[in-house]
């Protein structure tokens, strides 16, 4: 259902996301100055699912908005797919998606899945079927026609993740996009985020603060510490074979959340901070 | 974020709620008028000297159903029409000026919005004149208004158009400018990630986003733009609209005293009218949206 030939014209030994030696000041010279980024090393190669996880202040959305090219480096370089940030976000290379599902008000569901497609020039007929193909996706084919308030609020969360995934972008960027779902809904919307990663093969950045999501659906966890903030750890998670439902209730499952838990005590112990759910 | 009782449709409901309200209201203030009227002292009254207490005679204080019978009268000077007639001509000029002054200040009003929005520095430096600019009396302003007309060789009838537009457009750059700035940050971010430009953002995003901010502003322009125009026409000879009629009538007080009110009453159903057209076009525009019900 996708057409391959879109995604990449790249060759296949680029990393998805190379970040070297990143770093990012905010008010510079200021009083308030503020290291949210401090030296930070990332490699994400095609197809991994890669979360970040870290105490409030630890940089995380940061580092995310870096990759999108929404926040420029004050020192280091950020590369997506072999080129560098910024032509990446012209080429409209990433789909990103919030914890806010940024939905337009007065557009209809369709119509906000069509944005970016829009914005590229494509012609009616062409995003007509794209959109009802995104539709199928997320598992909402009827709603198209709705206004996004008649929602609800994961409905609204899959919507705005078939806008990301719109234009077939190789690589989706998501800043806590779940957080403000309530725990059932989440879960289902994590399962429901592995199945679509894999039908349509895209890499994910993806930030939260839960340990459980991010154990559940990364292959690695990228584990975060503030002031200022930093790359403290890195955990690889081989669960064996596809996840579902069953997964967590796996030993396994419960002796990564363990370790990522420890490897953001460990974090936590020189920093004092605070903000990381448990559940 | 979706709210639980955001509803899609109950306009002509509330429209015929609104409708008998306002019928209530008015035969309330009718009633109210008689009745003071009946109880009222006739030549007024004094609180400690000073004469507050108004008279009730039927010079000051007309019975309601002369006033309204004076619509029926054959107006004075204008052949064989009635006064409804006259006074439905003069509503019909002033309503033409004051939309053509709505539309431009509309027009100028969104236009200073963007280009305050686009440039901060344009805001700051330009911001506080067009406050000082309100609190410029017409009446000051319509003779310059008069003098520049003449060395552009307007027509006299541009006078009131652009009054009009002076008065309407202050409310419309508030309320589009707050606005284009109240878009949420995650909605910019999400432009920018599409690498739009700022013209794209501004269509796509800012202008859409900022409509609920603007219907209120606008509401105030289109009164304002009525009084613009009858102002005008108090203040400059020649314009024949309501407000010429206020005071044509007014001087015909003596004989028929119920005749100003139905030039007032004719200015206030202009006005009306007008907030009407708005409200109309806010039911158009906010079409779609999701609505509190309260």
């Amino acid at each position: 259902m996708t057409e391959t030939s879109e995604q990449t014209g790249q060759a296949p030994v680029d990393h998805a996301v190379e970040v070297v030696t990143a770093s990012m000041v905010f008010n510079e010279g200021g009083s308030a100055r503020v290291a949210a980024l401090d030296a930070v090393d990332l490699v994400v190669e095609p197809g991994d699912f890669v979360s970040l996880i870290g105490p409030s202040g630890c940089g995380k959305s940061t580092l995310l908005r870096l990759i999108a090219n929404l926040l420029d480096p004050t020192s280091g370089e950020v590369r997506v797919n072999g080129k560098s940030a910024a032509q990446a976000r012209l080429d409209q290379d990433y789909g990103m998606a919030f914890q806010k599902s940024g939905l337009f008000d007065w557009r209809t569901v369709a119509k906000n899945i069509e944005l970016p497609l829009e914005l590229k020039g494509w012609d009616k007929r062409r995003r007509a079927v794209r959109v009802s193909e995104m539709l199928e996706l997320v598992k909402l084919p009827d709603r198209g026609a709705n206004m996004p308030w008649e929602l609800s609020g994961g409905q609204q969360q899959r919507i705005a993740i078939a806008r990301a995934l719109a234009s077939h972008p190789p690589l989706l960027l998501m800043d806590e996009p779940f957080g403000a779902l309530d725990e059932m809904t989440r879960e289902h919307m994590q399962s429901e985020l592995l199945q679509i990663c894999a039908a349509t093969d895209t890499t994910v950045v993806f930030v939260t603060h839960s340990i459980p999501e991010a154990v559940y659906l990364s292959d690695r966890v990228v584990v975060m510490s503030a002031g200022p903030g930093r790359i403290t750890d890195t955990i690889d998670v081989d669960l064996g074979g596809a996840r579902d439902e069953e997964t967590r209730e796996d030993d396994a499952f419960y002796k990564k959340i363990t370790e990522v838990r420890e490897a953001l005590r460990g974090s936590e112990m020189a920093t004092g901070a605070r903000g990381i759910e448990d559940r | 974020m979706s709210s639980g009782t955001a509803t899609r449709g109950g306009l002509v409901e509330r429209a015929a709620r609104r409708t008998v309200l306002f019928v209530a209201a008015l035969g309330l203030a009718a009633v109210a008028w008689e009745l003071y009227k009946a109880i009222g002292p006739e030549q007024g009254g004094d609180i400690f000297g000073w004469r507050i207490i108004p008279k009730t005679n039927d010079r000051v204080m007309p019975h309601v159903w002369e006033m309204l019978a004076e619509f029926g009268d054959p107006a004075i000077g204008s052949g064989d029409q009635k006064v409804w007639s006259v006074l439905l001509g003069y509503s019909w000029f002033t309503f033409r000026m004051a939309l053509a002054g709505l539309v431009v200040g509309t027009a100028i009003g969104v236009g200073l919005a963007v280009f305050m929005a686009r440039l901060r520095v344009v805001e700051r430096g330009l911001l506080p004149y067009l406050v000082i600019s309100q609190t410029i009396p017409l009446i000051a302003l319509a003779p310059q208004v008069t003098v520049i007309r003449g060395t552009l060789g307007l027509p006299q009838w541009t006078s009131a158009v652009a009054l009009a537009a002076f008065l309407s457009f202050f409310p419309i750059t508030v309320s589009t400018l707050r606005g284009l700035q109240s878009v949420p940050k995650a909605s910019l971010e999400l432009m920018d990630s599409y690498a739009a430009g700022w013209w794209t953002t501004l269509v796509k995003l800012r202008f859409p986003s900022a409509i609920p901010y603007m219907v209120p502003g606008l509401k105030l322009a289109a009164t304002a733009a009525v009084i613009g125009v009858i102002v005008t026409e108090i203040t400059l000879g020649g314009l024949r609209g309501v407000g010429f009629a206020t005071i044509d009538y007014s001087q015909k007080v003596t004989s028929q005293p119920a005749s100003v009110y139905a030039a007032v009453f004719a200015a206030a159903a202009l006005g009306l009218f007008m907030f009407g057209l708005v409200v109309l076009s806010e039911a158009f525009m906010m079409r779609n949206r999701p609505r509190e019900t309260t």
